[in-house]
């Protein structure tokens, strides 16, 4: 029969106070499967201290077709960073 | 899309590439270099697969404890690296069942390397310092490659690589540390492994098909010629800490060049196993092949169970 394991994507946190990363991804059963392999392949060299494992199918990603109507309309509102407004020079941290 | 529109699509990819910008999965990509990655990243994982059978052959018969933990851990990053890559590879839109196909079925090449037989102890310690060696120089050039998941995966193999050249070199320095035989079984392996370590960086410049497009991506950021001198350079004189000698009567240092010179390498025999006709191909993929074969049901099996487990979670009234 062969019905094929699914692909998961692997996030890792490398220790207490960092985010989980994305390190790859992986085929196996089911999630706890995926967990176990996640853990030989990914961190045999105690790369992290937290997995979390999401089937790549429930990710939904922008397209980089779309990347002009997303973010290009960040790039002219400078009036969003600090050095777009003036400071008279006495003034040496604000 | 028109070819005018093709053309420039492809213009602003290979300015991308040429301003060292990373190329992302769902990026657009010419087909020839979704390919050409496909085709390079395959080969590596296929490689990295293929490579654990010759260094099987010896856990069980490992010297000591010392010996088997590492040579345990050193095939199963193999595995490893064989999974970060195909995962990588996937991600160009192949599945990994096709990627066993083109393997199984001869269509895909692995590292040439690995159709030799690993008659004694002292060949672990051949491929580790040699095999591994070279494997290392052909790679780190790799972790700076355009295609971002690929550089990735490289990153990581990298980082784990130079273990393996250690505990190989280490295994080469007890055994000429030893007994006499122990050194002549030592300068054996160095024999037989020298020249397939040479003709593993690839073929000469000039007959090398894919050089120029891959390095244009890349892909490749030194030729295989240099490279097959930066390893001969930085391996000699670690041959002569062993107090080996390198099985090539040409081999001598040019102060002029500041490189060794070295003897002709026989390319019939690098293409014959390359064809297939090595010493160890059709076991080799006798054994990969019933591997995968032989493990249909634990695969199957695994999947039934998951789904009875879903199932269950969905409908816990109906589970008996």
């Amino acid at each position: 029969m062969e019905k094929k394991w699914p692909l998961w994507e692997i996030f890792v946190r490398s220790k207490n106070g960092l985010e989980h990363r994305h390190f790859g991804s992986l085929h196996a059963a089911d999630a706890d499967m995926a967990l176990e392999n996640a853990r030989d392949v990914y961190t045999r060299r105690s790369e992290g201290v937290s997995i979390w494992v999401v089937e790549s199918k429930n990710i939904t990603a922008s397209n980089p077709e779309n990347n002009g109507e997303l973010f290009e309309p960040a790039q002219d509102k400078v009036y969003r960073h600090p050095t777009f407004y003036t400071l008279p020079d006495e003034i040496k941290h604000m | 899309m028109s070819d005018a529109q093709l053309k420039n699509l492809e213009e602003i990819f290979e300015q991308r590439i040429a301003n060292d910008e990373k190329i992302e999965p769902k990026d657009w990509m010419p087909e020839k270099y979704r390919k050409t990655h496909i085709r390079q990243i395959s080969q590596h994982a296929h490689s990295e697969i293929v490579g654990m059978l010759p260094e099987g052959n010896w856990i069980t018969r490992a010297p000591s404890l010392r010996r088997k933990v590492a040579l345990l851990a050193k095939v199963q990053d193999e595995a490893g690296h064989g999974l970060y890559l195909y995962s990588a590879c996937e991600t160009l839109g192949i599945s990994r069942d096709e990627l066993y196909e083109q393997l199984h079925s001869g269509k895909a090449k692995y590292s040439s390397i690995f159709n030799y037989p690993t008659v004694t102890w002292a060949d672990m310690g051949a491929i580790g310092w040699l095999v591994d060696g070279a494997a290392i120089i052909n790679q780190v050039p790799l972790c700076n490659t355009s295609y971002g998941p690929y550089a990735r995966a490289m990153i990581r193999v990298c980082k784990e690589e130079s273990f393996h050249q250690r505990q190989g070199f280490e295994i080469m320095m007890t055994l000429c540390n030893g007994t006499e035989a122990q050194k002549q079984m030592a300068q054996d392996a160095l024999n037989r492994w020298w020249w397939p370590s040479l003709m593993m960086l690839g073929p000469v410049d000039a007959e090398s098909v894919h050089t120029e497009q891959s390095m244009k991506w890349k892909l490749k950021r030194k030729t295989n010629d240099e490279l097959r001198q930066q390893f001969i350079d930085q391996t000699v004189p670690q041959a002569d800490i062993l107090g080996l000698t390198v099985p090539d009567p040409d081999l001598k240092w040019n102060e002029e060049t500041g490189h060794y010179d070295f003897g002709e390498i026989n390319w019939d025999e690098f293409w014959q196993v390359v064809k297939g006709h090595g010493p160890c191909n059709k076991e080799r993929m006798n054994a990969r092949v019933g591997a995968w074969e032989k493990g249909t049901w634990v695969r199957d099996a695994a999947m039934a169970y998951a789904e009875k487990q879903q199932n269950k979670k969905e409908n816990p009234a109906k589970a008996v």
